[in-house]
């Protein structure tokens, strides 16, 4: 079922007329409520009337993650709190987390592009869905809950982790939908086994799966080990969360739903736009968005688009899955990290000096962690409590402000390999 | 009486130990007592040396965390009960012990390696219950 036809299988032309008009006015209200849009804006000699078409976008200036930060926490909201009812958190380059604002409409439409990108994946109102993403500051949980709402079908809130009770309400309830990050499906495939669970036991069919980044080839275990459709959605927070873009059934590129998000390919060096097809930075600006519209909005991942018309019958432009990330992120366990995060935290402390190497590893299907980071000579004790209390300390407060758990290693000093150049911080082990 | 003990970071490796021990041979430095206390991800080796000194200076330049450490050694008798009475009189005195090793000179007397909390207090403890500490010269030279 297509959600919305009139506009996910609209002609080009009329979704440029929907695309500019929105623009317009989204230029238009950001000038006059943002006051460091407007400062860009007059910087790069731009008025909003110099913005009369869609053609106009590439005039405008980036936003870029530090801009959020900088503006922390509610600096970039275009409407007065009083109109905010909702707010969510990622986490940021380092300690401060990237807040974004909803007003109710923002809600409205996040629930409209999640029920679209449900209905892409073959869900309907009679499937359960069961959404194991955290449910909380991260979009994932509740971003899915509305849409399925909105949808229809029956939702499941249970959120992340609790995997026993995860496979027990999958058979007692007939879960034919999960919704989770594509790594939890494997650890829940591996821990089914182990339970004696078969998939023809379950009433599973799509599992809707996204926050990280998975291979052609996870699909393939996916699919065949749960038995179901394994369907990639495309979101983050910034843009509104999960439902930026989705896979339809045919499973070639995630169509994007770009009356309330325009996507734009540019050359991550030159920052100059790139034809169709080309392998780029992908750029978005939000047209409809109230609470913290954005402008060309650079995610830093890597992607293509492609504007042919899919065989489902949307004509909504579809990106492939992401190729990498043109800066240090690293997504773990649907968690964004920042070395820049960690080396903040290190340097707050005085006991550790700021070298440290980061592995990713992938362990089974989960990623793990793991931080290697020196011992300051003059803080070296000679007591194994103190040392241990010191790991404690750290493993703690990367805790609090990574919101995963990373195992921390105590390294003797000058072990950790020093480079005249950019140093070496991340050895990233996982193969995908 | 405060006995200077060579205390050095190691990470669970391989012959990182073996360097350790190299290092202070090739220089002459003979070791009198050592413990190596380990967890799961690293371990500490404590060593009572005869050049402390000279020894640490080694190990730095070879890159390695050291640093000295004050302990105080204590002559017992080697026999049964020794040991609780000395700590007896620590308790009792309520000074806490980080950490200790001990090894039999011969069968008559042990020697006990102490780290406490209050390293004054506890010499001063230890002086008026008449106990016997080793001096640092003499430590050394074993």
């Amino acid at each position: 079922m297509i959600w919305n036809e009139k506009i996910e299988c609209a002609s080009r032309d009329e979704m440029r007329a929907v695309q500019t008009k929105r623009l317009i006015e989204t230029v238009e209200r950001i000038y006059h409520s943002v006051p460091s849009y407007r400062q860009k804006m007059q910087e790069a000699n731009l008025v909003p009337g110099d913005i009369r078409s869609i053609d106009d976008l590439s005039k405008l200036p980036f936003t870029i993650k530090n801009d959020l930060r900088d503006n922390y926490p509610f600096g970039m909201f275009t409407v007065p709190m009083s109109e905010i009812v909702r707010i969510h958190a990622s986490s940021g380059t380092t300690g401060k987390p990237t807040v974004v604002g909803y007003t109710r409409k923002d809600l409205n439409s996040w629930s409209e592009v999640v029920t679209r990108s449900l209905c892409m994946a073959g869900v309907h109102r009679e499937d359960i869905v069961q959404v194991a993403y955290g449910y909380g500051l991260f979009t994932g949980g509740l971003g899915l809950h509305y849409g399925c709402e909105n949808l229809g079908a029956s939702v499941i809130p249970i959120s992340g982790g609790n995997t026993d009770k995860q496979l027990q309400l999958m058979q007692d309830f007939g879960t034919s939908v999960i919704a989770c990050t594509p790594s939890y499906s494997l650890f829940l495939a591996e821990e089914m086994e182990a339970a004696g669970i078969k998939k023809e036991d379950l009433k599973l069919r799509v599992g809707i799966f996204g926050a990280e980044p998975w291979t052609e080839n996870m699909r393939r275990e996916i699919e065949s080990k749960l038995g179901i459709k394994a369907i990639d959605i495309y979101g983050l927070s910034e843009i509104i969360g999960p439902g930026v873009s989705c896979e339809c059934e045919y499973q070639v590129g995630m169509h994007i739903n770009e009356d309330h998000f325009v996507p734009e390919i540019i050359d991550p060096i030159t920052l100059e736009p790139l034809p169709a097809g080309e392998i780029g930075e992908l750029v978005f600006t939000t047209i409809t968005k109230e609470g913290i519209p954005l402008i060309r909005y650079r995610t830093r991942d890597l992607t293509r688009l492609n504007y042919e018309k899919c065989a489902c019958g949307r004509t909504l432009v579809r990106m492939e899955k992401c190729k990498g990330r043109s800066d240090d992120m690293l997504i773990i366990r649907g968690v964004n990290v920042f070395p820049s995060q960690i080396e903040s935290v290190l340097l707050e402390m005085s006991e550790t000096a700021p070298h440290y190497l980061l592995i990713v590893e992938r362990e089974g299907n989960l990623d793990t962690l793991k931080l290697m980071v020196e011992v300051q000579e003059q803080f070296f004790s000679d007591e194994i409590r103190q040392l241990e209390a010191l790991r404690k300390k750290i493993t703690h407060k990367l805790q609090s402000t990574l919101g995963i758990s990373v195992d921390v290693k105590l390294v003797e000093p000058k072990t950790i390999e020093r480079t005249a150049g950019k140093a070496k911080r991340v050895i990233d082990n996982r193969k995908l | 009486m405060i006995i200077k003990q060579l205390t050095v970071f190691l990470e669970n490796k391989t012959g990182r130990l073996n360097e350790v021990s190299q290092l202070l041979g090739i220089s002459g430095i003979n070791i009198s007592a050592m413990t190596l206390a380990d967890t799961s991800e690293f371990g500490i080796l404590r060593m009572i040396v005869s050049e402390p000194e000279k020894a640490i200076s080694i190990l730095k330049d070879a890159e390695f965390s050291a640093r000295l450490t004050d302990v105080i050694c204590l002559n017992s008798p080697n026999e049964p009960g020794a040991l609780a009475r000395a700590l007896d009189i620590l308790s009792g005195e309520c000074v806490f012990i980080e950490y200790l090793y001990a090894y039999s000179m011969d069968n008559k007397t042990a020697n006990i390696v102490l780290k406490p909390d209050n390293i004054q207090k506890c010499i001063e403890v230890l002086q008026k219950h008449k106990m016997e500490l080793v001096s640092s010269s003499e430590m050394y030279k074993i």
